[in-house]
């Protein structure tokens, strides 16, 4: 990072569309062989950003520098031509073609009359997979790999072409610890290489493993550059939101009521075994673990999305069966899911019949929906949540993450739950949202209601939770108390690592 | 946010801005440019239009509702034919015929009957297999087609009652009875889509069905309450039709859920469900309607009817398209 040209410099970029200034004049660089954290927070302009890189939008003013040589991007076919690769968070791979089909994609090696060389085909991918360290084969059904695979697919893609510049957008989004062990080493490596790579994640803990420098945007302007060794993630939180981000540890003291629901010995196939668990009144009970240990598993089968094969559920110290989310519902359990937009929202609907969606049927003034009494509803926990819309007619679908997930809190807090459980309470929600939901958590354990969260945010967890429930494999490992646990307890008993207290 | 009014109002006007287009043009292509000597615009002629919209029309208010629920139903038609067939049948059936005139509600109740029966097949079938409506649909089309064909062969079904046909030709304030039977069906399903539990929840499953079963709503009953309700219309469309004309041939109702899923369509329904409006179908039906006439009006051939109102078709979904990618676009910032 002396003297030397930057792979790619982006300069005084101005983006606007009708009614917002996207990106105000922002300046970035990559240096080769440096790995450059972009981040910001949602909507900050990190994607639009992306997009004026990749050609998919024209920015109005600025330029585009390719080691140093001025480069107009018309569409993603250039940004490729360019050495510009992109490894997206959605995956954008054809499900029924093989790993060399979809690697080679547009380009497959020919032979005459049109013919593909199979042969050349299959020996340059399994070339570049053998880089990449990956368990499977050219000849792999893409729709048989797993998510990571399918990402290192997506990454084998970059290696095609002689990348000068590879952007990861939120790799490891639905990677396990032991698959990003796999990423990173793949990033050292195109390090090595000399290419420039732009880092974009919401992980402190990856950007400052991994990375050189980061940038910080905020609200479309560039807001500075950081070498990641002199900085910290207060200052990086700061710069990102312009306040710090309270994750202290949790030290409230709560009045705990009774037990209002109580697990024994709740099995399910072979997704967790033998769960035995209880969270009282005016208590969160926090779920940790890697993505697979069962935990949103554990949930579903308390919602009855799931039936699980063994084990019995009390609520109040009363046995129940719960078969479905019509009953869960019923008897006063909710769950607000891990995934928003796809199991939680209706996207094209309002605000309004968003929130009163279970109970709309007990809302009625003779055969009709009483608009009265829904809208006093979304009135009352559009205060009680801040929920930030410009009225109950706005549709969801065009809301910010946190004021979606209040919707979604909104909408099962209007049920009037005993329970409810909220699994990955603020994914994909900026940060400033991000303790407004924490603090909600709180606030409603105060008021009684029993709180289980499912996160897989360490400081998550222990910002929200008076008691831990550590899994590992579909099984609970160890139960923390607020006062005793520590991180480093923590992280052995969702490894599998029993150590001495187990 | 603005914006999204703004969007739902271009959304759902299109339709009647295209139909005010069409009376214009046509008023003014057809007086100015002589190439027609009477008014396009005349009351007569616009509840004609009504009228003949009716038996698709009747027809696109179910399709409406079914695929705002996230389904299609495409064995309309032949339900459309086989309840025409029962009511004509039965009126000749002996102790039909021994009743007089007072067999004719029953025939509408057997026909009415046919058609919901139908309709709960296909229901039960979508719920309980989870096959897609457009395969269920696609079968049940062939096949209540074949019981058409079974129960007569090629030869029309034909019963004449002049008390029917009365009952299908008297109007009110200039309106036939199948026009109003097409109004009502579109006031009552209207409301029953923006105003009930049914109607919300028909909505939210086409729009996301795994959150709708999150909140506890029950898919599959309405479900089958739909393609019930579709079946009952396409048998509502057809004793509209038939008091009236007392002869059904085999053939009749084929096209007719393509019609329908046409007029939908350009009503501003969604193929994928979640969203859509009865009256924006309502629109669709006359547009279509007013197409066919008014380009006989200004004597373009009758051939050239089906080229000109595919390429609309096909334009307005084009346009649509772009017009909601731009509001896309700017949601993303």
């Amino acid at each position: 990072m002396t003297d030397q040209t930057p792979a790619l410099r982006l300069e005084e970029i101005v983006k606007t569309f009708p009614g917002v200034r996207a990106l105000d004049g922002v300046s970035f660089s990559v240096m080769p062989g440096e790995v450059h954290a972009l981040m910001g927070e949602n909507g900050a302009g990190k994607s639009t950003l992306m997009k004026v890189l990749g050609g998919i939008y024209q920015p109005d003013e600025g330029r585009i520098y390719i080691e140093e040589r001025e480069t107009v991007m018309k569409g993603p076919l250039e940004a490729k031509a360019e050495g510009v690769m992109f490894i997206h968070q959605e995956l954008s791979l054809a499900q029924e073609l093989s790993v060399a089909e979809n690697i080679y994609l547009g380009e497959l090696p020919r032979k005459s009359l049109g013919r593909v060389d199979w042969g050349t085909l299959y020996s340059r991918t399994d070339a570049i997979l053998e880089k990449l360290r990956v368990g499977f084969n050219a000849r792999t059904l893409v729709g048989e790999l797993s998510i990571a695979n399918q990402q290192m697919v997506e990454i084998a893609r970059a290696l095609t072409v002689d990348a000068k510049a590879v952007i990861f957008d939120e790799p490891t989004a639905s990677l396990t610890d032991a698959e990003k062990v796999v990423l990173f080493d793949v990033i050292e490596e195109l390090k090595r290489e000399g290419v420039g790579i732009v880092y974009i994640s919401h992980r402190m803990e990856e950007i400052f493993k991994i990375t050189d420098r980061i940038s910080v945007l905020r609200d479309g302007s560039y807001r500075g550059t950081l070498n990641t060794a002199e900085t910290n993630e207060d200052e990086i939180t700061q710069m990102m939101i312009g306040r710090a981000l309270d994750l202290s540890r949790n030290h409230e003291h709560l009045d705990l009521g009774p037990v209002a629901l109580r697990v024994e010995g709740l099995s399910c196939g072979h997704l967790f075994q033998d769960a035995t668990f209880e969270v009282r009144e005016g208590e969160v009970l926090g779920f940790y673990g890697l993505v697979g240990a069962g935990r949103t598993e554990i949930a579903e089968t308390l919602f009855g999305l799931r039936k699980p094969t063994a084990g019995r559920i009390f609520l109040k110290e009363e046995e129940v069966t719960i078969s479905s989310p019509i009953e869960a519902i019923g008897m006063g359990i909710s769950l607000v899911p891990e995934s928003r937009k796809e199991q939680g929202l209706v996207l094209g609907m309002n605000c309004r019949d968003n929130i009163t969606l279970p109970q709309v049927g007990d809302l009625t003034a003779g055969p009709f929906v009483s608009d009265g009494a829904e809208i006093s509803i979304y009135d009352q926990y559009r205060d009680r949540l801040q929920i930030k819309s410009p009225s109950w007619r706005a549709t969801v679908g065009n809301l910010s993450g946190g004021n979606q997930q209040k919707i979604v809190i909104g909408k099962w807090l209007s049920m009037r739950p005993e329970v409810l459980i909220v699994d990955e309470p603020t994914r994909g929600i900026d940060v400033g949202s991000k303790s407004e939901i924490h603090n909600l958590l709180r606030e409603l354990a105060k008021q009684g209601y029993a709180v289980i969260v499912i996160s897989s945010e360490m400081p998550e967890v222990l910002h929200v939770s008076d008691r831990i429930v550590a899994m590992y494999s579909g099984r609970i490992m160890r139960e923390f108390t607020a006062e005793e646990v520590t991180e480093d307890s923590l992280i052995q008993a969702i490894s599998g690592i029993t150590g001495d207290a187990a | 946010m603005q914006n999204d009014t703004v969007k739902k109002l271009v959304r759902n006007g299109a339709i009647w801005a295209f139909i005010l287009f069409q009376l214009v043009f046509f008023e003014v292509a057809g007086r100015w440019w002589s190439l027609s000597d009477g008014a396009f615009m005349d009351m007569d002629s616009m509840l004609l239009l009504l009228k003949q919209s009716a038996p698709i029309g009747i027809i696109a208010v179910g399709m409406t509702v079914v695929m705002i629920n996230g389904n299609i139903d495409l064995s309309v038609g032949a339900t459309y034919a086989l309840a025409g067939i029962v009511m004509l049948d039965s009126m000749n059936w002996p102790f039909m015929q021994a009743m007089g005139d007072s067999a004719i509600p029953l025939a509408w109740l057997f026909a009415l009957f046919t058609g919901c029966l139908l309709g709960l097949i296909n229901g039960v079938i979508v719920w309980k297999t989870g096959v897609d409506a457009f395969i269920v649909t696609l079968g049940a089309m062939l096949g209540y087609r074949g019981l058409v064909f079974m129960y007569n062969g090629e030869q029309p079904t034909y019963h004449l009652n002049w008390t029917m046909v009365d009952f299908a030709e008297a109007s009110i304030l200039g309106l036939q009875t199948p026009a109003i039977v097409f109004l009502a069906v579109v006031l009552i399903v209207w409301l029953v889509m923006t105003r009930t539990i049914h109607g919300r929840n028909a909505y939210a499953i086409g729009d996301n069905r795994e959150a709708a079963v999150n909140a506890g709503i029950r898919v599959g009953p309405h479900f089958v309450l739909n393609f019930v309700l579709i079946g009952f219309l396409a048998a509502l469309s057809a004793v509209a039709f038939y008091s009236g004309s007392g002869s059904v041939n085999p053939n009749d109702g084929m096209l007719f859920e393509l019609w329908a899923i046409t007029a939908v369509v350009l009503g501003g329904t969604k193929l994928t469900g979640g969203r859509g409006s009865i009256i924006g179908t309502l629109g669709g039906v006359i547009a279509i309607q007013l197409l066919r006439r008014g380009l006989n009006h200004i004597g373009a051939q009758t051939e050239t009817v089906n080229l000109v109102i595919g390429t609309i078709l096909i334009a307005v979904l084009f346009l649509d398209r772009q017009l909601n990618r731009k509001g896309a676009e700017e949601l993303k910032v």
